[in-house]
């Protein structure tokens, strides 16, 4: 089992989740996040221009079985790229073990 | 009778549309500024609407209209004695266009708006208890003077032998009044902390609420019906009529007028200006609305809602630091339209011209002049100012220990 970590683009947050759903993958986290980054927004507010660091993205957390692990990254790349700076990151982790609270199921079963 | 029972009808009406306004001042102020400070702009608000009648009850009206001038005589001030005269209420005959009642109530709408434009400037700063002592003075005793001097009959309304002074529904009396008030009071404050960096150049800080905002300028917009559309003082079709196109159009070419301009000037489509430009246009519009054509009126508009742009730029040249944009909208608006009566319309001319820039000058070296007293008198009694951590973690808190939204942020 592996969890996926993905900061994606918010605009491309509807085509990241479809993409996952068309490979199967359809239990996972999300929310909003503020971070920092190689970019700049400018914004203007009553005539002064002015910058902030702070970039809003959104984060998503999956945990998958081996198997899906390739294709579900595959997804999110394909479906979250504009070819832009800003398009986010993606990390793998090792997930140790996953419990179904319902049943006390353990393993990739819990979570499929 | 039938008449006066229509005519005192609209300016009911119109008294319920002004007061209407206050709503749109507490939206727009609120939306301009940020969450932690909700509570306490509201408060200020519900302060200055319910101070400002019970004030204006007790001494305002008498000392707005006094008939006659028994303490500086020539037209400088008067005062008719404390409380309403149930006397002069019940004589039907008292004016054609209104009621005493409806007179006291409409002119009390007012007398509250002008401390309502100081309460926006100073916002996310002051100390409550401070605001509360500056505005009590400011609307029961400095404003009313200051009408006094020409809606009472006093010395601006026959300046010179032959031309007097004209503010229809108050550019000068109330929103300048207002805006040199709120002028002074922010330069002895001083910006909000965050407002300027170390070297001097202005920050944004963006408003809370743009949605609520909007809503406020539009309500204050239709408060606006009721500004000028009772100022006429009766519901004469012809007057009242004219005076809602005009004040409509000045509305809709300052909002124009500001939001190209600012575009222009900064390449960026700006909302909070057009919002300001049509208040600017509102204002200007206001000194004249009985006297100009309709594209006089639209010339008057777009040119207040240019100045509200270069008055925001101006005044954070200048380091001072007006959250809401009051000042360029009320002052430097209200002193163009005062000024525009003499240019446009139907009583243009050198005379006139000279004549309200003259009582521009007037109105603005009482207004200051006592402002400065007042400020300088609270800042050394009980202060101006809230600490910086208190400002830092928003007057809600400090002052009113709550927040607005409870559990909840927007965010």
């Amino acid at each position: 089992m592996k969890k996926i970590e993905a900061v994606i683009r918010k605009a491309k947050f509807d085509e990241v989740i479809e993409a996952l759903h068309e490979i199967e993958v359809n239990f996972f986290c999300y929310w909003d996040v503020t971070g920092r980054g190689n970019e700049k927004i400018g914004k203007v507010y009553r005539g002064i221009s002015y910058s902030t660091k702070d970039i809003e993205r959104t984060l998503l957390s999956i945990v998958v079985s081996d198997s899906f692990v390739e294709k579900s990254i595959k997804a999110i790349i394909d479906s979250g790229a504009t070819g832009e700076i800003g398009d986010g990151k993606i990390f793998l982790y090792n997930c140790e073990e996953a419990y179904r609270i319902r049943t006390g199921e353990t393993g990739p079963k819990s979570f499929n | 009778m039938e008449l006066l029972t229509t005519n005192n009808i609209w300016m009911m009406l119109c008294a319920a549309l002004v007061f209407f306004m206050h709503l749109g001042f507490s939206f727009l102020e609120i939306g301009l500024t940020r969450q932690k400070n909700t509570i306490n702009i509201l408060f200020k608000n519900f302060f200055i609407i319910t101070m400002g009648l019970i004030m204006y009850c007790l001494i305002g009206f008498n000392l707005m209209y006094p008939g006659d001038f028994n303490i500086i005589g020539g037209g400088y001030l008067g005062f008719a004695g404390i409380g309403l005269d149930l006397a002069v209420a019940a004589d039907l005959s008292y004016n054609q266009g209104y009621t005493y009642w409806t007179d006291f109530l409409f002119q009390g709408m007012f007398a509250a708006t002008a401390g309502t434009i100081i309460s926006g400037a100073v916002a996310e700063r002051i100390k409550i208890n401070s605001f509360m002592i500056i505005a009590l003075v400011y609307v029961s005793i400095v404003y009313p003077i200051v009408g006094s001097w020409q809606w009472g009959s006093g010395f601006l309304s026959t300046l010179t032998d032959d031309v007097g002074f004209y503010d229809f529904a108050g550019s000068t009396l109330v929103h300048s009044v207002g805006g040199w008030g709120a002028l002074v009071i922010i330069y002895i404050l001083g910006a909000r902390k965050g407002k300027f960096d170390i070297n001097g150049k202005p920050q944004a800080i963006p408003g809370s609420n743009i949605p609520l905002s909007a809503a406020g300028v539009l309500i204050l917009w239709l408060g606006w019906f009721g500004f000028n559309g009772g100022s006429v003082l009766s519901a004469d079709p012809a007057n009242t009529s004219l005076v809602l196109v005009t004040t409509c159009l000045a509305a809709a070419a300052g909002g124009l007028g500001a939001a190209f301009f600012s575009g222009l000037l900064y390449r960026n489509l700006d909302l909070t200006m057009f919002m300001n430009g049509v208040l600017g246009g509102l204002v200007a519009i206001t000194a004249g609305a009985d006297q100009m054509s309709p594209n006089e009126a639209i010339m008057i508009g777009v040119t207040g809602g240019i100045i509200v742009v270069l008055g925001v730029s101006l005044l954070d040249k200048a380091k001072l630091d007006d959250p809401v944009g009051a000042i360029p909208v009320h002052l430097f608006s209200g002193i163009w339209g005062t000024l525009a009566v003499g240019i446009f319309g139907a009583s243009k001319g050198l005379d006139q011209f000279i004549v309200q820039l003259a009582s521009v000058g007037i109105v603005g070296v009482f207004c200051v002049i006592s402002t400065i007293a007042i400020t300088l008198l609270v800042k050394s009694t009980v202060g101006l100012r809230v600490t910086e951590r208190e400002e830092m973690e928003g007057l809600d808190i400090a002052e009113h220990g709550t927040g607005a939204y409870a559990d909840f942020a927007m965010k």
